[in-house]
């Protein structure tokens, strides 16, 4: 049995503990002098969680913090129970990231293997995978698309593509950085769809507000700092209100 | 602009193992370079037309695009030896660089990146002794074909951008406004790659790891 003092930081396990949710305990990071983020101190554990701040207020960072893409320079991130700075491939197993720029994120020539990629590194058979890849590309919508050069995709089939490439590794928590802002009217409005539609625990980096309505909970994000941590109506106003004083 | 030529078919050529596409690749090249005649040369270019549109079923435009890439070049080589040699000759050469073109097509038409990939990295397995990991070898393959299309579309969006803004430099004053900007753009490009490449798990794969094996035709 272990005992821990009441007020010290949570010990890392090495089983998943998905009860325990994304715990951020005296986080801060820089980059250099720059301070990006400080004093961070949270919990996650509701389904639907969205982030917003203004350009630059480290919502990005904030984000890639949660599944290990970047280490904080200052206190502990653990996800279901694993370090992020001690366990990032635990860590990045359980978290599917998707980031702003479906261009970047796609790394095989055509869909259908780009798909396939992070079940490769998995190591998951290959008759397993052609049928998993499959799934996710007829549910959403890409199956004729199979064998297509990835790069001749419209902007809202790449970003599709790219969530099914994190979708296909089957995560228990995923990560969206922006995931509309280059998008057109109705591709993110699909987005937003398909984001709803999601059993997995998602936390969503956004400027477009609507994409938050029915959320758990939004965090505003400001000079590294999250200011305001409430229900998506009252996280909204107090960031128009502090955007307005701008 | 395309590398990625694969043309989904049902046909033989189809299934037959990349690195059997691949060998046989090899040695069509070394054969026409023995072959000494200008017929078996023409006999050898028909048999891979052949094979290419009659049996792996590919259209003809997918082979006529690679023949056209290349017919300048052709032409050139023609007309170098007929000043040079003769133009016999210049034919013969023609023709053995035209087959060549057209049998890497048809392979690279009927076979998966991943599947090729996975070739190549079978073929670099003893580098393991020196401490190069195959997969990584294998991994530089597939962005490069995956992202020069994407480099080329980012160049002409900044050529466009600066001709919106009536620039049209000419010379090396073009590929210098064009190259900074596109290098700066690679190199974030770069860094958001890796990161993608770190999220989807790139780093799970163990240095002695199994075999990777291709996914196969996806149902």
């Amino acid at each position: 049995m272990r005992f821990r003092r009441p007020g010290a930081a949570p010990a890392a396990s090495d089983v998943a503990d998905p009860a325990r949710g994304v715990e951020l305990r005296g986080v801060g990071h820089r980059y250099g002098d720059r301070v990006v983020l400080d004093g961070v101190d949270l919990t996650l554990t509701e389904a639907r969680v969205g982030v917003i701040g203004a350009n630059g207020s480290g919502k990005s960072t904030f984000a890639r913090l949660l599944n290990g893409l970047v280490v904080p320079t200052e206190g502990q991130v653990l996800v279901d129970g694993l370090d992020t700075r001690t366990q990032g491939r635990a860590v990045r197993r359980r978290v599917g990231f998707v980031f702003q720029d479906p261009d970047a994120q796609i790394v095989h020539p055509t869909v259908a293997e780009d798909v396939a990629y992070g079940l490769e590194n998995q190591g998951v058979p290959p008759e397993e995978r052609a049928a998993r890849v499959a799934e996710v590309l007829e549910r959403y919508g890409l199956a004729g698309h199979a064998d297509h050069p990835a790069h001749l995709l419209s902007g809202g089939q790449k970003q599709l593509l790219a969530i099914a490439g994190v979708l296909v590794m089957r995560p228990a928590r995923i990560v969206f950085d922006e995931p509309t802002t280059l998008l057109d009217l109705v591709n993110a409005r699909r987005v937003a769809e398909l984001v709803d539609g999601l059993a997995q625990h998602v936390v969503v980096v956004t400027h477009q507000l609507d994409l938050l309505d029915g959320f758990d909970r939004v965090l505003v994000v400001d000079g590294g700092r999250v200011v305001e941590d409430a229900p998506p109506g009252p996280a909204v106003a107090a960031y128009r209100a502090l955007m307005a004083g701008r | 602009m395309t590398l990625a030529l694969y043309v989904p078919r049902a046909s033989v050529v189809h299934r037959l193992p990349a690195g059997v596409k691949l060998l046989g690749l090899a040695v069509l090249a070394v054969v026409l370079f023995v072959l000494p005649t200008l017929p078996a040369v023409g006999a050898a270019l028909l048999a891979t037309v052949a094979v290419g549109l009659g049996v792996a079923r590919l259209p003809v435009a997918v082979l006529a695009r690679q023949a056209r890439a290349v017919v300048w070049w052709l032409l050139a080589l023609l007309v170098v030896h007929a000043l040079t040699t003769d133009l016999l000759t210049g034919a013969h050469v023609a023709l053995r660089l035209l087959t060549l073109v057209l049998a890497a097509a048809v392979v690279t038409a009927t076979t998966r990146v991943s599947a090729m990939v996975a070739v190549v990295e079978r073929v670099c397995a003893p580098l393991r002794l020196v401490g190069v990991r195959p997969q990584r070898v294998g991994l530089v393959i597939t962005l490069a074909l995956r992202f020069i299309p994407v480099l080329v579309e980012r160049a002409d969006r900044i050529r466009a951008a600066q001709a919106a803004r009536g620039g049209s430099p000419r010379g090396i004053r073009a590929l210098r406004t064009t190259v900074a900007p596109l290098l700066v753009q690679v190199l974030q490009m770069a860094h958001d790659v890796s990161e993608a490449l770190d999220a989807r798990g790139a780093d799970d794969v163990p240095p002695a790891r199994r075999r990777r094996t291709p996914t196969p035709e996806v149902p």
